[in-house]
């Protein structure tokens, strides 16, 4: 294949100076940590653009307790490594707290439900940046955002109303109560994350990789039938599958596909090749046109 | 892989939605799920055709008015090229979002609607194209199958555009005419045959050859601070290292060099890029420079190279375009962000207005208005270390921040 690195290379030189203009323009960033690739490569972007010193600012997890294991202990191994501070806030504290309601029945998930919590923390901590993994390529409502995405006091979006962005100049004044949600991997394709992955030698979680697992169908999804957050109909047959996971949320709303790729250079050709984009293995963004749009305006990430 | 930048331009409802997604759907980059999704929403619209356009308008606002209200990002590639391409709101209201799609663009394609021709807002994204001094312009004379079309209608709007390109202040400028169907897919990624007299080539095939030359970073280099790295550690502890991006030309390792505002003159020790180091830093990469000496630089500051310095003044004279609905008056104050360096800024004078479709100079303005290009001199707090927009595009450019609402109100292009 390609192994021409310009374009790569380009992306992440511009993936450092976004996460430096954040450590400079801001008094308290902190880096939002998923577990999934997106967010690995930002920790391993911000690694480089600090060497020799530390990253200046802390990650934190919003846990939606429908983790797959491999990504916690994947977590605390990462952390431990790069002598990172780590924040855990959990969504079934907000739910324990009466602050929201846990949803019910077959799409139920917790993905609407880490909007509070994350604003609860963001609050807590005086956070002023949240850096997060979102690329426009994911999807139309995203391929919108701005690299620097100002929030009001409630987190909201205002769509209609961005900043302009001129040339490379992040603008990032803002008043007290408001902040902003830093993209600096907006310009990566799904394929450009994998095979900067692969080019770096980045260890991600095992899930990933193509591995054999109960799963059931669903609407054309293969959904893993392993974990109980899983909403599973007592017609809906169980049958082992050899599956990877493009993106690694909340449990009960990701789907496997079907794969054989058992190595880093196996996925990059899958993607390559594959048709489907990797939001359509996400339910979520199903139930409606403009469901990203909405959570967004809500102040999810 | 090259990677081109494009945006669009061109009037509300010209084309731009619409001849992106025909585009991805010709090159084969719709996946199977967001081609459903299009073919869906078209029926539900009631149409009998694939509305492309439901490829990139992505807020329900959007999708209900029709009209494209801010920039969108869409990636794609051939087996030549990766492509950025930023679909820009052709909406007057919405200008401000045109231009920041257009700000990093290395090409622009300026649609027209061939039953209207070239109008207000062709003038104006085309004068504001050619301010940013992007290099390679097409027009495509877009909706030709409403036109029959003709050959004749195809000419008489590029011999409009060609006397409005003639006034042009970057000749330099190159500009390509390709009459197309976006809706219908003539003369976009393949050749149509239903104008037989058009002899060069379908858009795609047009882009595929443009070189991404890269207009951003002609000049010298140029090293603003972004950040000072203090380790602290026993290991690095006594490493200061100055975090920047590297812009117009490289810099390498024993360069003499002057540290601005101070004027301290050092050299450079090492060029890092994460746990490596370089001889050279080239232009656009993101490093770590040390200095033979230990001299007091902070955020903001600039290294250059000895011989090849910039202007350093206090006050500067630029072309702005107003993005705001509360007016520019003179004596009004903002912050000025020159790339990482922020200043406080006086409107000293508004020297004249310039109208977008070439006509001419308005003097004795007393304030812009939103859209409004003018010439305007600023009064600063502080000295800057700047380049001419035309020799320097990063250095020679600043946004305007309003000290209220800390919104960005305004570009320049310094003079
Ligand atoms: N017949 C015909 N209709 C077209 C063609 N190109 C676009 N249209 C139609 O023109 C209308 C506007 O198209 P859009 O692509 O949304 O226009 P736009 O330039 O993106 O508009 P804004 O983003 O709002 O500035 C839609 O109804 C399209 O279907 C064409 O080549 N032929
Ligand atoms: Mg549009």
């Amino acid at each position: 294949m390609n192994k021409d690195t310009s374009h790569i290379n380009s992306l992440e030189n511009e993936a450092i100076y976004i996460i430096r203009e954040v450590a400079a323009q801001f008094e308290r960033p902190v880096l939002l940590f998923s577990g999934g690739k997106d967010s690995i490569t930002l920790v391993r972007l911000a690694v480089k653009a600090f060497y020799p010193a530390k990253i200046p600012f802390p990650l934190m997890h919003i846990d939606t307790g429908h983790n797959f294991p491999e990504t916690i202990e994947f977590r605390d191994r990462l952390v431990k490594e790069l002598g990172l501070e780590l924040i855990v806030r959990h969504v079934q504290d907000s739910i324990d707290e009466g602050k929201v309601k846990e949803e019910s029945g077959k799409y139920s998930s917790r993905n609407q439900l880490q909007t509070t919590t994350l604003l609860d923390a963001i609050e807590e901590f005086k956070f002023d940046a949240c850096i997060g993994g979102a690329r426009r390529d994911e999807e139309k409502a995203r391929a919108k955002e701005r690299i620097f995405s100002v929030r009001d006091d409630f987190g909201q979006w205002d769509e209609k109303n961005q900043r302009p962005e001129l040339f490379d100049m992040l603008n990032g004044q803002i008043e007290l109560g408001q902040n902003v949600r830093v993209f600096p991997i907006s310009n990566w394709t799904e394929l450009d994350v994998w095979s900067y992955i692969e080019k770096e030698n980045i260890e991600i979680p095992s899930i990933y990789f193509a591995h054999t697992r109960a799963t059931f169908l669903r609407d054309g999804l293969i959904w893993s039938a392993e974990d109980d957050v899983v909403y599973r109909e007592d017609d809906e047959e169980v049958v082992d599958r050899m599956v990877r996971f493009r993106t690694v949320g909340d449990m009960s709303c990701t789907a496997a596909v079907l794969s054989d790729a058992t190595d880093i250079k196996t996925v990059v050709r899958e993607i390559r090749e594959s048709s489907i984009s990797e939001r359509g293995a996400r339910i979520d963004d199903k139930r409606s046109e403009a469901a990203m749009e909405k959570r967004k305006q809500q102040g999810y990430f | 892989m090259e990677v081109l930048k494009i945006a669009t331009a061109g009037s509300v409802d010209d084309g731009k939605s619409t001849l992106i997604g025909r585009i991805l759907y010709d090159t084969k980059s719709l996946t199977t799920d967001k081609l459903e999704a299009i073919e869906s929403k078209s029926k539900q619209l009631g149409y009998d055709y694939l509305d492309f356009s439901l490829a990139t308008d992505g807020l329900v606002a959007e999708r209900e008015q029709g009209i494209t209200i801010d920039v969108a990002h869409i990636y794609f590639s051939t087996a030549k090229k990766s492509y950025i391409i930023a679909d820009t709101p052709g909406h007057v209201e919405y200008t401000r979002n045109m231009v920041t799609g257009a700000s990093t663009s290395q090409a622009s394609i300026i649609l027209i609607d061939a039953r209207k021709g070239v109008i207000e807002q062709t003038n104006r994204h085309f004068f504001i194209n050619n301010l940013l001094r992007i290099k390679d312009i097409v027009v495509a004379i877009n909706k030709m199958d409403l036109v029959d079309y003709s050959e004749e209608i195809y000419n008489g709007i590029k011999a409009d555009f060609e006397e409005l390109m003639s006034k042009r202040d970057y000749q330099d400028q190159k500009i390509t005419f390709i009459p197309v169907s976006a809706l219908k897919g003539d003369n976009v990624v393949h050749k149509s045959e239903k104008m037989p007299w058009y002899k060069g080539e379908a858009l795609l095939e047009h882009l595929e050859q443009l070189d991404k030359a890269d207009i951003f970073n002609v000049g010298t280099p140029r090293f603003p601070v972004q950040y000072v790295i203090r380790p602290k550690t026993d290991e690095f502890h006594d490493f200061r290292g100055y975090a920047g991006k590297v812009y117009g030309g490289n810099l390498s390792v024993g360069d003499d060099v002057i540290v601005f505002p101070s004027k301290t003159r050092s050299k450079i020790k090492d060029i890092y890029f994460y746990d490596e180091k370089y001889e050279t830093a080239s232009r656009r990469s993101s490093v770590t420079i040390t200095l033979e000496d230990d001299i007091n630089v902070s955020r903001g500051d600039m290294i250059v190279k000895e011989g090849d310095i910039p202007t350093i003044d206090k006050q500067f004279t630029a072309n702005v375009c107003w993005m705001d609905s509360n007016q520019l008056t003179p004596g009004a104050k903002y912050v000025v962000q020159h790339g990482v360096n922020k200043v406080l800024a006086k409107v000293d004078r508004i020297n004249h207005k310039i109208h977008p479709d070439y006509s001419g100079i308005e003097k004795d303005v007393t304030g812009l208005g939103v859209n409004d290009i003018a010439s305007v001199t600023f009064k600063l707090n502080k000295p800057i270390f700047y380049d001419q927009f035309k020799n320097h595009r990063t250095n020679g450019s600043f946004i305007l921040i309003d000290t209220q609402s800390n919104s960005t109100v305004g570009a320049g292009f310094i003079q």
